[in-house]
Parts: structure tokens; C-alpha cells; sequence
């Protein structure tokens, strides 16, 4: 038959073609539930624990995730505790225990050690985790319409990696002599010949390392092997696009920190001088090694991960604002193939501006000047991102829901953010304000009230996927404007910190040095009140997000599959798609770009989901003729 | 573990997509190797920052046991030729000389081992150990994590001549697939020696 016929399949309209396999599809499904059915049942232990598919692992990675956070935030709150009302006694503080915080004051050493295990967990525990782990997990797949990830057993791999390495380093706190405590950058010869818990430390990267490698094979090999019939490259939503950059920037830059990693390993177990240079005096006795090593290979071993690490932390983040900018803007991204390209080329230059950490250590000016200029180049991608996304919001009738607020507040934010690291970025402007707070409120801001933002937009955005179940709303606001105002109370007074020239990493706070003891003591007690302030306005999400859970694992389904009225794939699958049965009743095929909103081709409503049908008006048929009797 | 994934069809795990041309598992194995290389070019790396900032630096066959490292050298490479045998024979249906070369390639594993396992006893009678000096330090780091390759390539070998090798007989296009890829991962190690060899023994 030559003309097209059309079939309708509950609100879809199909070609008899694809309606035809669409009910193969359904077929094949059901009689893979009826096999699994009639085998029986899978163990408790299989499904729930060691699952292989990507929904469950990437809400372990999340819950995991979610709980470093929070506990890395914790041994915040006691070193601002410490840094607001130096050498007070805060009964809080003897949860650390004696050896740490003798009746309740928190010891230098003790200091150091939460300092450097705040950044580790809060970088490779809890942001990357959640960013990659959770989201990249659970929604990678659905948005490009795949069945699972191509490989699901190394994906529970690289979970049941990534736990352990948590485990591990947390479980240096019960070490006698503690934790790591040479800063999460865990600079040598210091952390050379630092106590037992910085092994533990390199222990568990090590398994960190591994996790994040298998889960970034698996990604790029999902995203270029498994999209859906018609999703191509330039169709993928902006999300996909920003995972798979960062997937690239883990496979390649974490193995030269494994192998610093290992370097430094050989160091402190087999007593190699790696980082070790000639004739170290510790504690006025020389160092009874070879010596010869360089203290600096271990810098650019590391910054050659950590730079990347970067983009890997805010890439992801910028993924999630761009879906819930074009999904409350209700119109297309503006400029969405320059921001793919923007994100390609800002991968490829990350692995080239490392060593502008380490304008200090005397590179020389013509190394300094090479990276003054990649550096400065690299932000070019940054603001075209950054710029496109503020322009999407030209002309939307934008609707304010909880997770578009966070969304917003995410652009400034890390503008703000962005904009603070040009100074460090050059050389001249750097070394006044190398290692002072400046630099620790420049990178909080892009990391805190930007991609921890982003990830609470995310969370609130897809809550409804996962559950089926919306967060409040009220509470959301709540949650929201209680933190946005806290978080910059913490982070704004570091500018004015640093530029005063109070360093990092001190004790007190600077309140010892005669050039730091004003600034300090006018913004440090603020700053920490903004930091209890921000914990107790974590209170209601974290009620909300456990309450709705709780309903929606009790069955209380109240919104449908596609609340926010998208039009990516991973609101064509049901709300909380069930587990181990693919994602989708029907294999989707994608038609169009990611973000039709608004789209004129959109007769009843005002999206057009990736793989919808179009509705063609009716044919018009011929009156039936009656039948001619001879 | 199979049948529990097998409930999800996972697209080209065999066969490869046609607009790629590749199946899932030969991709994820060239972006492990990229990852592999980044690893270890990071620590020649460190040796080139370490050695050219080292007021002196002892030569290689002056320190290390060459005769034994040459033999090595030949161990790994007939290995690189007996495994793509193995995986030639299985594309051509031939199990049982496949499996043959299988085991083959376990063996040169094995002696290659063995020999590694001489020359470091050699090094610890002359008192040499990592913490001697920079030139043993990085010579026992590389060679280390080297070895530590080959023993991982050899336990999947093991793997495939043993329990593995069922597959053939349910699913002959994976199995010789699976060869292939672990075939790829045995190159990239021997490649690994082939710079390590006149890096640390010759120069």
C-alpha cells in the first residue's frame, strides 16, 4: 500500500510501520516480565544491593552522595565554630573526642585534619559522586532512549568502588593519630611524612580513582553506542552533552593522579624519595632517605587531575541549569550548538592550564606566561556557556518553580565565581592573593552556590521521575532562600578576607597576626553564623526529600510522567520507571531537537517531546461509494 | 551474574552499530587503553622529570640484569603473536587450537613473570631496593605496576581457558569478541615493556 496509514496506540499517533514495531516491542517486554516472573524471584540482595541497573545504582550513588555532603559539611560547621569564636570550648566539638578536642577545644592539628577532609570528601565523595554517579546514571540512559548502560556489571563496579574509598578514608578518623591532614591538595614532603591516616587517604583515592574510571567508559561508550533510533549527536539534550565531557576529563586526567598516588604510596610504604628532595631537616633531625626526589612533580601530577576536576564538577552542574532553564522558559536554549562546542573545546583545554595553581613555586615567567594565556583563553568557553543560558531567558514566560529558582541563582553565582578567578589566573594579581581566602571564596562559589545549587535544582527537577512524587513547594522556597542568603553570607566575607591578605589554613582564622586580627574578627563570628544558618535551613529539604520518599515508596503516586511538561526522553518513560525491565514500554525514536518549546509544529500543547508524532490532519477520504450492481 | 542482566537487552554487545562500527566492548577497551596511557605517561613522566633534575644518574645495564630482561622482552612479544592466533582460530571456528594458543599466551605470561620474579631476587641479593635510590625507586614502581598488569591480563587468560571458555559453546561470536579485547589489553601491555625495556635497562 502505498499511502501512509495511521494507527492510534493509547494517546500516540503511529505509522502502521512503527505501530506495527511498537507492538512487537510491547510483546517482547511483556513476555520477558512473564519469564522473569515464572523464574524465580530475583534475591533481595541482587536487586537491592548489587543491582546492575542504572536507576538503583544511581540512586545509591545519590543517597551515598547526598550523605557525604552532608557530613562534609559537619566538619565545617566545627572548623567555623573554631575559626567564628577562636579556642572556645563548644561541647559539640567533643564528638571529636579527647585526643582532638580536649573538653571541648578543637586542637590545631585536629584543625587540619578536618580541613583536609573536608575538601577530599566534599570534592571526590560528594559533588563529582552526585554529579556523575547519580545524575549521569540515572538519566544518561533515559535522555538518549537506552535500555541500561552498555555495561551494567562495571557500573555496580564502580559504585561498589566508589564505597569502599569512602569507607576507607572515613575510616581514618578511629586512627589513633588521625585523619590526613595535609589539605585536600595533600602537598609533599609534608604529607610525606605525615601520620598513618594519610596512607588511608592515598588508599582510598586509589578506589576512587578506579570507580570514576569504569563509570567514565561506561558513559562514553552509552552515549556514542546506545542513543535511540534518530538521536543524534546534535539532538542529544545539552545534559548528555556535558556528561560526556566530563566522562572524557575523568578517563584522562584522574590516571596521572593515580599514578602520583601511587608515587607517593612508594614514598611512605616502601620509603622512595619521590617527593622527597636532598638533605630534608623534620623536627631538627635530617631524613634518613635517598632524598633527590622533586616536591614539585607531585604539584603538577596533581593539578594535572585537579584542573579538570574542575570542569568535572561545574560541567555536569551546567547541564542540569541548562534542562530546567529551557523547561521554565518554555523555549528552545539559545545557542545550544555553541555551547556544545563551547563545552568541547573548554574539555580540551582544561588539560592545558594546570600549573597556574603553582605560579608560586618559581616556574619562571616564560612557563608563567604560557599558562596566563591558556588560562585566560579557557574562560572564553565558560562565558559563552554562561552567556547562552542567561539569553534563554530573553522573552520566556518563565515559570518560578523551586528548582528554576536554583537554577537562577546558579548563573550569578558562578559568575561571581568565574569572574574572581581571573585575577588568580594571572600571575601578577596571583601571588598577592595565593593562598589567602580569596581564593578559597573564589572556588566556594563556583562549588557551593554553583554546583551544589545546580545539584538541588536537579534534585528538585527530577524528584517527580525518580518517586513520582513532587517536593513541596512551600518547603522548597524555604529551602532556597534560607540558603541562598546563608551561603553568600559565609563566601562574599572571604574577598574581603583575602584581599586583606589573611591566609588560608590558619588555626584562628588569622586573628594572631596584627594585619588580619580586624578584618577577622568584624567578619569571622558573621561567617559562622551564616554557616549554622545554612544547616538549619538544610532542615526542611531534608525532611521534604525524606517524606516524599517515604510516600512514594508507600505507593502514593500524586503526579504523572511528565509533571514539568518536557520534552526529553526521560519523561517519555514512566515515573519511576520499574527496575531491570529497560526503561521504556516502547523503544522511542527521536525526531526532533531536545528543546521544542513552543514550537509551532505543537498543536494541543506548547512542547513537542522528542518522539512525538506529529499529528497530520486527517486525509481526506473519498465518500464511500456504493457498490455498483451489475 | 549473566542470566540477571540478560533480562535487559543490552544493544551491540556483538555485533557492531552500524553507524559506529564498533560493538560496546571494543570501544570501552581503546578509551580503558587511553586511560592506561595517561597512566603511564605519567610515570615516564615523573622518570624524565626525576632523572633530568638528578645530578647523576646510573646507567641501566650497569645496575639492572639485561640478559634476562632480553629474554623477557621476546617472552612478551611471541605472547602478542599466540594471542592473536588464539583469537584468528576462534574467528575461523577453531576452538580447540584457539584455546591452544589461549594457553600459550598464559604460559609466556607466566615465564615472563617468572623471569621478573629472578631479576628482582637478583636485585634484593646485591642489596638494591626501591629506597636505594631514584633510578631503583622508579625502576620498581614501573616494572611493579607493569607486572601487575600482566598478572591481571593473565588471570582473565586463566578465565578463558577455564570456566570462561564455556561461552563458546552458547555464544561463539562473544567469546571470540572477548579474546579480542583482552587481546588489545595484552598488546598495550607489551607495548608498555617495549618502552620500559630501553628506558630503564639501555639508556
Amino acid at each position: 500500500m502505498a499511502q501512509k496509514r495511521q494507527i492510534r496506540i493509547g494517546d500516540q499517533y503511529l505509522y502502521a510501520r512503527d505501530a506495527e514495531k511498537a507492538l512487537r516491542e510491547a510483546l517482547r517486554v511483556a513476555e520477558a516480565e512473564e519469564r522473569e516472573h515464572a523464574a524465580h524471584q530475583e534475591p533481595w540482595i541482587r536487586r537491592y544491593v548489587f543491582s546492575t541497573d542504572h536507576k538503583w545504582i544511581g540512586i545509591q550513588y545519590g543517597v551515598t552522595a547526598l550523605s557525604f555532603l552532608l557530613f562534609g559539611f559537619c566538619l565545617m560547621i566545627l572548623m567555623r565554630l573554631q575559626l567564628g569564636w577562636p579556642g572556645q570550648a563548644f561541647s559539640v566539638m567533643k564528638v571529636l573526642g579527647e585526643n582532638r578536642a580536649p573538653g571541648g577545644v578543637l586542637l590545631p592539628e585536629a584543625y587540619n585534619q578536618l580541613g583536609a577532609m573536608h575538601g577530599t570528601i566534599m570534592v571526590f565523595l560528594a559533588i563529582v559522586p552526585l554529579a556523575v554517579g547519580a545524575f549521569g546514571n540515572y538519566l544518561v540512559p533515559l535522555q538518549i532512549g537506552a535500555p541500561d548502560m552498555a555495561f551494567p556489571k562495571l557500573n555496580m563496579a564502580s559504585y561498589w568502588c566508589y564505597l569502599p574509598g569512602g569507607l576507607i578514608m572515613l575510616s581514618s578518623f578511629a586512627l589513633k593519630d588521625g585523619t590526613a591532614a595535609s589539605g585536600w591538595t595533600s602537598y609533599p614532603p609534608l604529607s610525606d611524612i605525615a601520620t598513618r591516616g594519610q596512607t588511608f587517604w592515598l588508599v582510598g583515592m586509589i578506589f576512587l580513582i578506579t570507580s570514576s574510571l569504569l563509570g567514565s567508559v561506561n558513559f562514553i561508550v552509552t552515549i556514542v553506542q546506545l542513543r535511540a533510533k534518530g538521536m543524534n549527536f546534535m539532538r542529544l539534550p545539552f545534559f548528555v552533552w556535558a556528561q560526556f565531557v566530563t566522562s572524557f576529563l575523568l578517563l584522562l586526567a584522574f590516571p596521572p593522579l593515580e599514578a602520583a598516588a601511587v608515587l607517593q604510596l612508594m614514598d611512605r610504604v616502601a620509603h622512595t624519595s619521590f617527593f622527597l628532595p636532598s638533605g630534608l631537616v623534620v623536627s631538627g633531625t635530617p631524613l634518613t632517605v635517598a632524598g633527590g626526589g622533586n616536591p614539585l612533580l607531585w604539584q603538577h601530577l596533581f593539578w594535572f587531575l585537579a584542573h579538570p576536576e574542575v570542569y568535572v564538577l561545574i560541567l555536569p552542574a551546567m547541564g542540569i541549569v541548562a534542562e530546567v532553564i529551557a523547561n521554565n522558559t518554555r523555549k528552545p536554549l539559545w545557542g545550544y550548538r555553541s555551547m556544545v562546542s563551547a563545552t568541547i573545546f573548554l574539555g580540551f583545554m582544561s588539560f592545558v592550564v594546570w600549573a597556574h595553581h603553582m605560579f608560586l613555586t618559581g616556574m619562571g615567567t616564560i612557563i608563567s606566561s604560557f599558562f596566563q594565556t591558556t588560562t585566560m583563553i579557557i574562560s572564553i568557553p565558560s562565558v559563552i556557556i554562561l552567556s547562552a543560558l542567561f539569553l534563554s531567558l530573553w522573552g520566556g514566560s518563565i515559570r518560578f518553580t523551586t528548582p528554576m529558582m536554583f537554577a537562577l541563582a546558579f548563573l550569578p553565582m558562578f559568575g561571581i565565581g568565574g569572574l574572581t578567578g581571573l585575577p588568580l589566573g594571572l600571575a601578577a594579581t596571583d601571588i598577592h592573593l595565593h593562598d589567602t581566602y580569596y581564593v578559597i571564596g573564589h572556588f566556594h562559589y563556583v562549588v557551593a552556590p554553583g554546583t551544589i545549587f545546580a545539584m538541588f535544582a536537579g534534585i528538585y527537577y527530577w524528584f517527580p521521575k525518580i518517586t513520582g512524587r513532587k517536593l513541596n513547594d512551600f518547603w522548597g522556597r524555604v529551602h532556597f532562600w534560607g540558603s541562598f542568603v546563608c551561603i553568600n553570607g559565609i563566601f562574599f566575607p572571604m574577598f574581603i578576607q583575602g584581599l586583606a591578605g589573611i591566609s588560608r589554613r590558619l588555626y584562628d582564622g588569622g586573628m594572631q597576626y596584627a594585619h588580619a586580627r580586624e578584618v577577622a574578627s568584624q567578619t569571622n563570628p558573621f561567617m559562622s553564623m551564616s554557616a549554622i544558618g545554612l544547616l538549619i535551613f538544610q532542615i526542611p529539604f531534608i525532611v521534604n526529600f525524606f517524606w516524599n520518599a517515604f510516600q512514594a515508596m508507600r505507593g502514593k503516586v500524586t503526579v504523572g510522567s511528565n509533571p514539568w511538561e518536557a520534552t526529553t526522553l526521560d519523561w517519555a518513560a514512566t515515573s519511576s520507571p520499574p527496575l531491570r525491565h529497560g526503561n521504556f514500554e516502547v523503544m522511542p525514536i527521536v525526531r526532533r531537537g531536545p528543546y521544542e518549546y513552543n514550537s509551532p509544529e505543537a498543536t494541543n500543547a506548547d512542547y513537542l517531546p522528542q518522539n512525538a508524532v506529529v499529528e497530520q490532519p486527517a486525509p481526506v477520504l473519498a465518500p464511500p461509494t456504493a457498490p455498483v450492481v451489475a | 551474574m549473566d542470566h540477571a542482566a540478560g533480562h535487559v537487552e543490552i544493544p551491540y554487545t556483538v555485533s557492531p552499530r552500524p553507524d559506529t562500527g564498533l560493538y560496546n566492548g571494543k570501544l570501552g577497551i581503546w578509551l580503558f587503553l587511553a586511560s592506561e596511557v595517561m597512566l603511564f605517561g605519567a610515570l615516564f613522566s615523573s622518570l624524565i622529570l626525576i632523572r633530568t633534575g638528578s645530578p647523576s644518574w646510573p646507567h641501566g645495564w650497569e645496575e639492572l640484569h639485561v640478559v634476562p630482561a632480553t629474554i623477557n622482552t621476546f617472552v612478551l612479544i611471541m605472547s602478542s603473536v599466540t594471542v592473536v592466533l588464539a583469537w584468528a582460530n576462534l574467528r575461523l571456528g577453531n576452538f580447540k587450537l584457539g584455546r591452544i594458543f589461549i594457553g600459550v599466551t598464559l604460559l609466556c605470561g607466566l615465564v615472563f613473570m617468572g623471569i621478573k620474579a629472578y631479576e628482582y631476587s637478583l636485585s634484593f641479593a646485591h642489596g638494591h631496593y626501591p629506597s636505594t635510590s631514584d633510578f631503583f625507586a622508579i625502576y620498581f614502581t614501573m616494572t611493579g605496576l607493569h607486572g601487575l598488569h600482566v598478572l591481571g591480563g593473565m588471570i582473565v587468560f586463566a578465565y578463558f581457558l577455564g570456566p570462561g571458555s564455556k561461552m563458546w559453546h552458547t555464544d561463539r561470536a562473544r567469546f571470540t569478541n572477548r579474546i579480542e579485547i583482552v587481546g588489545l589489553y595484552w598488546h598495550f601491555v607489551d607495548l608498555v615493556w617495549i618502552f620500559l625495556f630501553p628506558t630503564l635497562y639501555l639508556l
